[in-house]
């Protein structure tokens, strides 16, 4: 019976071999082979060869013909020092591929020799855990989990509907949460605003948010704008770049404004509204769906648009808006599913039905539309404030 | 009849109900009636006998200033929705 030493030998002698350097000089040829990597997991995640395929040597059999069905492919196998990766050149050359060669001194001597090295964006083992149950459907998975630690997501009030959309933003590991708020913690939010507490009263919302999120999950980063969105500072506040914005304000002006803003900058709104037991939600996607104007050219006069202030709103129903709210933005964001977008939700708390209404593109739409009339920030209070009709 | 669903916003014009069975054969003709029935909501509709731009009114789920406005055809069985703008969002 052979040693592992004798056997080694023997499979050596069996397959072709080559260097490093050869190995980089047909990388960078026009006909580059795959590498295909066998090394354990946490050697591929400290770092491998660019545009190599990883799979373990325990699983290669199972996985290489899902993973390379072109058995003509040119193959370069390697692993740290050249020995695994002998043994797995001979199996692949078993297996029918016809061209396998095995990479003489392993990703050791390509490291050696200076040549690149691809470090793989990995999730930490805390971060495996925190997100397990992501990682696990196939629509999100690792690919999936980074693309959401590095979204960056915009709420528009810290509020009803901002407290839960905010909340499971942050659990999913949105990684930045910008939110817009002048207001501060009062004990009559409390009844609904489930990010704030009875410990806040008094704190400004943003400061109150950015201290539950963050205490939630350390991955999130919170950037407070202890300010009310106006057309001085919009343009401010939408440099630092977002992927989505939340809109949970509570007043017609900022509705306004932030649908304009967000056509100019081609930024998709998740869009709630509540009051008393209804809700209404949708998404406004720049260049693909319509926009706020094109649902509601104007605002209503101000004495026919009662607030939650003035007319109350059942604690739990911004739970169910500011969650379905959560959710488009995460579909945003994993560019996975069908967005709200030309689409209206309207919930009904007190019957609990859910209707569904179609939105349309408004060609004639003074913002969005084919000959935009509007093409710069307004007085948006004024034009709220104007009589319906002449707005 | 067709059903109109009034929102909560126009709610304390209608005595409070959620759901209303019109008579009319287009979307002007049933308006005509809630408003001759509960004039208050006149206001809340129309501006100078157009629909307002903040109110949606619907029929199939459709906006009927996708189809034919206020002469946007409805049948018995069809559900109107009226849908005023609301900014609220739980302050």
């Amino acid at each position: 019976m052979a040693s592992y030493r004798e056997l080694l030998a023997q499979v050596k002698a069996e397959i072709e071999e080559i260097s490093s350097i050869e190995a980089h000089e047909r990388l960078r040829s026009g006909e580059a082979p795959l590498f295909v990597d066998v090394r354990e997991a946490d050697e591929w995640e400290e770092g491998h060869i660019p545009g190599a395929i990883y799979t373990g040597r325990g699983r290669l059999e199972q996985r290489i013909e899902g993973l390379v069905p072109d058995k003509s492919r040119p193959l370069v196998v390697y692993c740290s020092a050249g020995s695994r990766s002998a043994f797995a050149t001979k199996v692949l050359e078993e297996l029918g591929y016809e061209s396998v060669v095995n990479l003489a001194g392993g990703f050791s001597d390509w490291k050696r020799n200076g040549f690149e090295v691809t470090i793989p964006r990995v999730l930490t083992p805390g971060q495996r855990a925190r997100y397990s149950r992501h990682l696990l459907i196939p629509e999100v998975g690792e690919d999936g989990q980074q693309r959401l630690l590095d979204a960056r997501v915009l709420l528009v009030g810290a509020g009803g509907l901002g407290s839960p959309a905010s909340l499971y933003l942050a659990a999913a590991g949105v990684g930045t949460l910008g939110i817009v708020d002048a207001d501060v913690v009062d004990e009559s939010n409390l009844q609904r605003q489930v990010v704030h507490s009875t410990d806040r009263l008094g704190e400004p919302k943003v400061l109150s948010a950015k201290r539950t999120l963050e205490a939630l999950n350390p991955d999130v980063s919170v950037v407070p704008f202890q300010e009310r969105l106006t057309s001085e500072n919009v343009e401010r506040i939408l440099a630092d770049g977002w992927d989505v914005i939340v809109d949970g304000a509570d007043n017609f002006p900022t509705r306004y404004l932030v649908n304009d803003a967000s056509v100019w900058h081609g930024i998709p709104v998740v869009h709630g509204s509540i009051f008393r037991f209804e809700g209404q939600v949708t998404v406004f996607s720049p260049g693909v769906g319509p926009c706020y104007r094109c649902l509601f050219p104007q605002p209503p006069p101000p004495e026919l648009a009662p607030s939650c202030a003035e007319g109350g709103v059942l604690g739990v129903l911004p739970g169910i808006i500011g969650s379905i709210q959560a959710n488009e933005a995460l579909k945003l964001v994993l560019d996975r599913g069908s967005s709200l977008a030309g689409r209206l939700l309207l919930f009904d708390a007190l019957g609990t039905t859910l209707d569904e209404v179609t939105v349309r593109r408004d060609p004639g739409c003074p913002v969005c539309g084919e000959s935009p009339t509007i093409t710069d920030y307004v007085d948006y209070v004024e034009f709220c404030n104007a009589p319906a009709g002449l707005g | 009849m067709p059903a109109v669903r009034i929102p909560p916003t126009l709610r304390a014009e209608v005595g409070g109900q959620r759901e209303i069975e019109a008579s009319g054969s287009t979307v002007a003709e049933v308006l005509e009636d809630l408003v001759g029935r509960y004039p208050p909501l006149a206001a809340q509709l129309l501006r100078d006998g157009e629909l307002g731009g903040f109110v949606n009114v619907y029929v199939g789920g459709e906006d009927v200033r996708t189809l034919d406005g206020l002469d946007t055809p409805v049948r018995a069985g069809d559900q109107i929705i009226l849908l005023p703008a609301m900014a609220g969002g739980g302050d």
